[in-house]
């Protein structure tokens, strides 16, 4: 085992409740670079540990230049690229462009989701901290964990110790960088 | 991993019943975190399968061969080996796919409709109606490529700076159909793929062999169950569920249109979207019954697929064969009341024509023997449920065959009339698609979470959610 500092100190909860209110007195104590992690999403959680979310504003982003690009795009095909009168119809025929306009919105705006949410989430990462607890394989299972990582400022290896054993876990670990 | 002795969640759930008579939750009341993973990862973990599970398997890869072998004659010589010609040149190609893009449509409607409104009950089946859903698409978009004559310069549909200096006409029903069924099947492929990365973490992290660490730890993205990843992924998903969900309205609507948008009498008419629309939810659900209940069977599903997720469809099959009916009556009344002497002969040749016989057992099939899912026993006896789902999925078949194919075979001109008679490699295409969506949905089951593991801990967790309304 190496000298440096750990990634962070993990607290094992039993139930999701356990988890939450842990969460919810960690942020009230100070600190801030945790995260929590649970086999499936809990409502709140995230916004306990004061997490952000971004994707929303990316969805509407997307959706906005998939639609306003697939519009121009027929209008500039049909209208000046490659025009074609048929039957004297009008050039800029726009709900015919209806259609297609709707399909890329969704398209964009769909993919945006995707990519946009692996981002935030930094996904793809093949190796993270977390994974040397040997028992975070549990938190995909039937585990609640809480970790306070190394990097917040008001953390302390005995202090944050004892702090998290009082939030009822049912034990505290350190996760290895 | 270690098996904890004792659930962390014991049972909440207490033995009630609804007015119907079906439980009150979701589960058949003894489900644990534990015993959720255990039923559902340890399918796709588990090195024997079952014996259904290869009867089935070879059967559908020999039917895919031969789909093999029907494109590549099919590239060979061209799309005259088809029985299509003037004046039927949309022949089983085009019943295929509206009939295929029509069954997928359920799978949108269960993950994303129901996830909208809070339905919980869609849990179990969700998962394994999106895949149907994508699979389905995959054998609908075949058909208009190998239809096309030369399926190799298919990218001529798509607008990119060619050096023919040409665009897609933007103002055709056929252009916006590339674009309808490639964002379908995109948007299907996000929502299924990213709703399935918890789950591949959870099967990654059960995982004892070093393949099955590598393959579900390639495929779960390096999910670690974090609040900031519940937080990004619940709010995608949702936002895709609702971005999925006019596409089940846009896509059949679109389909319509390639057939409303012609003066074809038979073709050329305003219900078509929406009676295409439920035609597709229709046939969609029965092909989710068709597979559900052997493999419930097969893999003991039982305490998580309950009767009351047969009754809920059966319901839904019910209301939309009724729309779908009430389109044949409104079709049949339009064209008398139109006093179109064409679309009055349409009509009388649909019914009294060559091609009769099949109207008739279309009504038989699509619409008389579905209303046997009036009775509540009928909705609850798995036999004849599987039977009725059967007489749909044949039933939604025939309906565009006869859309198809009698509206084209006489139309204005007595002259140029004509007969269209199928041939060996029309079957061999229709029956090798079956082959290729089977293969690709055995290779689901076997090798991904079939049901949506984190949802149902969900549930396990919070069991009020799984209750009825």
């Amino acid at each position: 085992m190496n000298k440096e500092k750990p990634f962070g100190l993990a607290a094992e909860f039993k139930t999701h409740e356990d988890l939450l209110r842990a969460a919810e007195t960690s942020y009230a104590q100070g600190y801030r670079k945790m995260d929590a992690y649970a086999p499936f999403p809990i409502e709140d959680l995230a916004r306990a540990l004061g997490k952000r979310n971004r994707v929303p504003l990316m969805v509407l982003i997307g959706g906005i230049i998939g639609g306003a690009g697939a519009y121009y795009m027929m209008w500039y095909a049909n209208v000046v690229s490659y025009p074609i009168n048929i039957g004297g119809r009008p050039m800029h025929s726009w709900p015919a462009f209806i259609p297609i306009t709707f399909e890329l919105t969704v398209l964009c705006a769909g993919l945006t989701a995707f990519f946009g949410s692996l981002a935030t989430c930094g996904l793809p990462k093949p190796y993270h901290p977390m994974f040397n607890l040997p028992e975070f394989e549990r938190a995909s299972q039937d585990r609640f964990f809480l970790c306070i990582e190394a990097d917040d400022p008001i953390f302390d290896a005995t202090k944050t110790r004892e702090f998290l054993q009082r939030l009822n876990p049912l034990n505290v670990a350190e996760v290895p960088k | 991993m270690s098996v904890p002795n004792q659930s962390p969640v014991t049972s909440h759930f207490s033995q009630s019943t609804s007015p119907l008579g079906y439980p009150t939750n979701l589960f058949a009341g003894k489900e644990t975190f534990e015993g959720v993973n255990e039923t559902i990862g340890s399918v796709v973990l588990r090195d024997r399968q079952p014996r259904p599970w290869w009867i089935g398997f070879i059967i559908a890869f020999a039917l895919l061969m031969v789909l093999f072998l029907a494109i590549s004659w099919l590239l060979i010589r061209g799309v005259g080996i088809w029985g299509i010609n003037i004046p039927v040149a949309w022949g089983y190609a085009i019943v295929n796919f509206v009939w295929w893009i029509g069954i997928a449509h359920a799978g949108t409607f269960i993950s994303a409709i129901l996830l909208l409104m809070f339905q919980h009950w869609r849990t179990a089946i969700n998962r394994f109606s999106e895949a149907m859903t994508l699979f389905a698409i995959a054998c609908a978009g075949m058909f208009p490529l190998l239809h096309l004559g030369r399926p190799w310069v298919f990218y001529w549909l798509f607008p990119y700076p060619d050096t023919m200096k040409m665009w897609p006409q933007f103002r055709s029903p056929l252009v916006w159909d590339v674009f309808a069924v490639g964002t379908y099947f995109t948007v299907s492929l996000l929502f299924w793929y990213l709703g399935l990365v918890p789950d591949l973490a959870t099967v990654r992290d059960r995982a004892q062999k070093k393949w099955q660490k590598v393959f579900y730890g390639v495929l779960a993205l390096g999910w670690r169950n974090s609040a900031a990843h519940w937080q990004r992924h619940q709010i995608a998903y949702l936002l895709l569920a609702a971005l999925a969900t006019p596409l089940v309205l846009s896509v059949h609507s679109v389909v319509s249109l390639d057939f409303s948008v012609a003066q074809l009498p038979g073709w050329h008419s305003t219900i078509f979207p929406p009676y295409f629309v439920a035609g597709a939810i229709y046939s969609g659900f029965a092909m989710v019954l068709t597979i559900v209940i052997p493999v419930r069977k097969i893999y003991h599903l039982e305490n998580l697929i309950t009767l009351r997720h047969f009754n809920n469809m059966a319901n839904v099959m019910l209301v939309t064969g009724l729309i779908v009916a009430y389109g044949y009556f409104i079709e049949a009344f339009m064209s008398w009341y139109s006093g179109d002497i064409f679309d009055q002969y349409m009509m009388t040749n649909r019914v009294l024509g060559p091609y009769g016989w099949i109207f008739w057992l279309l009504m038989l099939v699509n619409v008389l023997i579905p209303q046997a899912l009036w009775s509540a026993r009928v909705r609850r006896n798995l036999v004849a449920l599987f039977l009725v789902a059967l007489s749909i999925n044949l039933g939604m078949w025939l309906e565009r065959f006869v859309i198809v194919i009698t509206s084209l075979h006489r139309d204005f001109v007595p002259s140029s009339w004509g007969m269209f008679f199928p041939t060996i490699w029309d079957w061999a295409t229709l029956f090798g698609s079956i082959g290729l969506f089977l293969t690709l949905l055995f290779l689901f089951i076997r090798f991904l979470p079939m049901i949506a593991i984190s949802e149902t801990r969900e549930l396990v967790a919070e069991p009020q959610k799984a209750m009825t309304l």
